[in-house]
């Protein structure tokens, strides 16, 4: 890939979607756009690059983007994570919640539908009282569409699935399997860009991010934590990555890379 | 050093077997069916056994039933690692006391991370 099209690269993903485009890692770049390059009918990288400068088509533009876009695709990646979802986090929450108003939680760049679906496996698991609301965002419509479909690879379900959950949780299809329908109903997908405004998502209970903040230039990061932060309701939990930290607001003792809002603005809220 | 017990009819599997479980940290012994699979259990108790499916003589499943009934038969994590997909085939691995299933083909990460979740890492 030339200099002169990953500075185009560089300059697409920060403006569109707040990402930082590592210049060391050029052959990540490479190895995503040549597959772009050949969808939209490309011979090679820089011919896509040439269309985008002359063509300005935001189409192609956010094909480019996407494809950049960081992609986790393990079913409870980080078990012990989910281990303290399921074990603290999720029956706490459910108890406050009670019966009254439905627990609310966010998979923020859930990507092709494993970070939700792992929470939607908990919670099938081990029902909370009341109703709940799932929701599953992505900025990346492949992947929406891919999670949206509930179908993997076989390959793909045993990145960190258990054959418990596989065959309590899915059926075999032709090419791979497919995950319950009841599952699939259980999450609401939303396309959202995590630097824009979020407020039709309402105020939730539990927000997983997992290392996509580290992703973004530090202007995106700060306004997705904003962003983040304010979608979180009384007493929620945001879970990014292990290693990310959320200025501003309180780490939980014991739970690495899980935060609440800081005492002072939990009084006010 | 926990010992795995690989038991598969291809040598060309036990071989690819060996190799990424003596990285992570196994000895690896080798049976080319369930009977001889049977034969190294008396002997010493595995900490993990890796089992094929279908195999000639005596198969995977069978073995797995002997071993569970057998005194001290409930000790080994079994994992097993067979061609065949069909859920139902594994729903009745899973009731027979395997831990863990994994669909060929695999890899050192599908491996790695299907032990641990057996709980033999």
């Amino acid at each position: 890939m030339n200099a002169r099209d990953l500075e185009l690269l560089t300059a697409l993903c920060a403006e569109r979607a707040g990402l930082r485009v590592d210049p060391e890692r050029g052959y990540l770049a490479e190895n995503r756009l040549g597959a772009v390059a050949r969808r939209e009918g490309f011979g090679a990288i820089d011919e896509l690059f040439d269309a985008i400068r002359h063509r300005d088509e935001e189409r192609l533009i956010w094909a480019v983007v996407e494809a950049m876009w960081p992609a986790e695709t393990g079913f409870f990646r980080d078990p012990e994570v989910f281990e303290l979802i399921a074990q603290r986090l999720l029956p706490q929450l459910a108890a406050a919640a009670g019966k009254t108003r439905p627990l609310r939680l966010w998979a923020a760049a859930c990507g092709g539908g494993q970070e939700v679906y792992s929470l939607a496996m908990l919670l099938a698991e081990q029902p909370p009282a009341g109703a709940f609301e799932l929701f599953g965002t992505d900025l990346c419509e492949r992947r929406l569409e891919k999670g949206q479909s509930g179908l993997y690879s076989q390959f793909e379900v045993q990145r960190g699935l258990s054959a418990h959950r596989l065959v309590r949780h899915f059926e075999g299809v032709e090419g791979g399997f497919s995950l319950s329908p009841r599952l699939r109903q259980s999450v609401r997908w939303r396309r959202a860009n995590l630097t824009e405004d979020l407020g039709r998502l309402g105020q939730l209970d539990l927000v997983v991010c997992r290392d996509l903040l580290s992703a973004l230039t530090p202007m995106a990061r700060e306004r997705a934590l904003a962003n983040l932060t304010g979608a979180m309701a009384p007493g929620a939990y945001l879970v990014l990555g292990r290693e990310e930290a959320a200025a501003g607001l309180a780490p939980t003792p014991g739970l690495p890379g899980c935060f609440t809002r800081a005492a002072a603005e939990r009084v006010a809220a | 050093m926990k010992v795995c017990l690989v038991v598969d009819d291809s040598r060309v599997i036990r071989k690819v077997a060996r190799r990424i479980l003596e990285d992570l940290g196994f000895e690896v012994a080798e049976a080319a069916d369930g009977a001889e699979a049977l034969g190294w259990c008396r002997t010493i108790t595995p900490h993990v056994i890796l089992l094929d499916w279908m195999m000639p003589g005596m198969d995977g499943l069978a073995f797995l039933r002997e071993l569970r009934a057998s005194p001290g038969g409930e000790a080994p994590r079994v994992v097993f690692c067979s061609g065949e997909n069909d859920l139902e085939r594994i729903r009745e691995a899973l009731a027979a006391g395997a831990d863990e299933y994994i669909m060929k083909p695999f890899d050192g990460d599908i491996v790695a991370s299907k032990l641990a979740m057996a709980g033999a890492l």
